[in-house]
């Protein structure tokens, strides 16, 4: 199935990449050529196949819920490019009313 | 015995002779810098380098062998993939989006190897978040393949699979999501094994695909691949996915020989799209060799083969763009002082951050999952993806292990595949079944096509390993081909 230019952007905008200039042709083009090939999946019957999500059976291991140590605030924050007062520094999250 | 010498040893070779004390692990770490001095610039395996570890753990190293207390791989020279981190070393996924990213802990599998001596020398360049089969998409430069500057090593690992090959590492960790440690071992004429899923804890490696992804090892032989793969192995609290099987399993009876183990040749395998001929020649003699060593060779189908692809490209891609979003350019990585909201900032980190095959992907998983289509795509793929599985059980009824080619090309030029994506996949149609199916598969050095690397690829049921180095053991043994270490002109 040929993905439009709009899907393109669309998709873009879902995974926040900022595309450039001539983006949305080039992915349109490209992704289109691949979605080409994968699109040999519907030619499977598989109305009676459960889905795999997990493909090695290892059973769910719980631990108890205790307190243990962890990085300390300096070291959560050594990469952190902008930090202000221990926290992450992030520009604004809403506008002003 | 030359200093240049050291570098050609196996870990077998060098541990024996570091325990007589006729070397020290200083004199191999000196040996494997000189050679990187002199022929990195030229392969490029290489993204940076770690002297102060190399050097306290070398010291190290060589003070407890001395007290008789060395481990395992005491001394022994390691390269490490920039997706596996180090507690301060920079690590970077072969991302620009990671730059000056230096981890606050160290991965499970390497922590691993440092405890059993190991002494680490560099971490090694990769395809972009290890999406790529030529270790052309990394963000900071190709790596070249030491049988031929002109032509790629594979990838992603191809720094690793580079470094072991040129004998700029006796050991290099490695990551396989479809592939990306057969593969590039294939194209470099070294041993490269991928385990079961679940085999080796995947903590601290910087996710790409997480029910595809597992660690490990590129040597120069067989018997060095299984050594540093039991030492990574078994139950790590930090992953919940990780098995509470030991280790050490993976050697039981592994040098066995094959006498009497049926080996399956799928015949979708022998007549996949683009199989060279002179590949196919060195396999059918590979298989021969192995025939006359006493196994039995036995037809198996995996019929649904021709989808594997269609259907990796939708989980990975799917996978990928969950775990890739969290480069957000808050806690890590690039910034962007000036954005004037955290949806542009998020926007513009991501752009600057992000090559062309890391976009690709993150825009068709996000496709994939997005309302109106995950059905179509996403469930199908994984619907399939228990199709290929059962092809598996249904072929390891009548075999213990499957043979074939690992790449169905030798090495090839830089350039010749970047321009067209789907051909670029293609070089992983042999291998990504093996992660669909959460399967162990090792790639062996088996002769040579145009004078280039072919590998021989064996594949064992889940948990299998020992099985599958049994048959690569024996492979090495009865064809007398060894990894070589190129001489890199």
């Amino acid at each position: 199935m040929p993905l439009s230019k709009d899907e393109v952007r669309h998709v873009a905008m879902l995974a926040r990449l900022g595309l450039e200039p001539g983006d949305e042709d080039f992915y349109a083009e490209q992704l289109s050529g691949i979605l080409g090939h994968i699109d040999r999946l519907q030619q499977l019957d598989t109305e009676d196949i459960p889905p795999t999500a997990q493909v090695v059976e290892i059973a769910t291991r719980l631990r108890d819920d205790e307190p243990r140590p962890s990085l300390t605030q300096e070291e959560a924050l050594a990469n952190a490019p902008a930090r202000f007062d221990g926290f992450f520094r992030v520009p604004s999250i809403q506008e002003e009313a | 015995m030359t200093s240049d010498d050291l570098t050609r040893l196996t870990i077998k070779e060098a541990l024996r002779l570091l325990r007589l004390g006729s070397i020290s692990s200083a004199d191999l770490v000196t040996a494997h810098v000189d050679r990187i001095e002199r022929l990195d610039p030229k392969v490029k395996a290489y993204l940076r380098f770690t002297p102060e570890l190399w050097e306290k753990q070398a010291d190290e190293a060589d003070r407890k062998i001395r007290q008789g207390e060395g481990g395992p791989l005491a001394g022994i020279p390691i390269a490490v993939k920039d997706v596996l981190c180090v507690r301060g070393v920079e690590t970077t996924a072969g991302s620009k989006i990671l730059q000056g990213f230096r981890p606050p802990y160290t991965a499970t599998a390497v922590e691993r190897l440092f405890d059993a001596g190991a002494v680490m020398l560099g971490v090694t360049n990769c395809d972009e978040f290890a999406m790529g089969s030529s270790t052309e998409n990394s963000g900071y430069f190709p790596t070249r393949n030491p049988w031929d500057l002109g032509r790629v090593p594979g990838g992603s690992s191809g720094g690793s699979a580079a470094a072991v090959a040129a004998g700029e590492a006796m050991i290099a960790l490695g990551t396989d999501t479809g592939g990306s440690i057969r593969q590039p071992a294939s194209l470099c004429g070294v041993v490269g094994m991928k385990p079961t899923y679940g085999r080796v804890s995947r903590y601290g490696l910087i996710a790409f695909a997480s029910s595809l992804d597992q660690i490990g090892p590129f040597t120069r032989s067989v018997d060095d691949a299984a050594i540093v793969l039991s030492l990574m192995s078994g139950l790590d609290p930090w992953d919940a996915t990780s098995s509470d099987r030991p280790g050490m399993e993976v050697l039981n009876n592994f040098d066995r020989g094959v006498k009497g183990m049926r080996l399956g040749v799928p015949r979708e395998y022998t007549e996949v799209e683009g199989i060279e001929p002179g590949v196919q020649a060195a396999i059918d003699a590979a298989l021969l060799i192995l025939q006359k060593a006493g196994a039995e060779l036995v037809d198996v189908s995996l019929p649904h083969t021709d989808y594997g692809l269609a259907a990796y490209y939708i989980i990975a891609p799917a996978e990928c763009s969950s775990n890739l979003a969290r480069f957000d350019g808050v806690r890590y990585g690039l910034s962007e002082e000036d954005a004037p909201n955290i949806t542009e900032q998020y926007s513009r980190v991501r752009r600057k951050g992000f090559g062309t095959e890391v976009r690709r992907r993150v825009m068709l998983g996000t496709y994939a999952l997005s309302s109106g289509y995950y059905d179509a795509y996403y469930l199908k793929a994984q619907k399939v993806r228990t199709l290929i599985k059962r092809d598996f059980d249904e072929a390891f009824k009548k075999c213990d292990a499957i043979v074939s080619a690992t790449s169905p090309t030798v090495a090839f030029p830089l350039g010749a595949k970047t321009q067209n994506p789907l051909s670029m996949y293609l070089c992983d149609v042999l291998t990504l079944g093996g992660n669909l199916a959460g399967l162990p598969g090792i790639s062996v050095p088996c002769g040579t096509s145009q004078g280039l690397p072919v590998g021989l690829q064996v594949l064992a049921p889940q948990w299998g390993e020992n099985v599958a180095l049994r048959v690569a053991r024996a492979y090495e043994e009865a064809s007398e081909i060894r990894a070589e270490v190129a001489d890199v002109a």
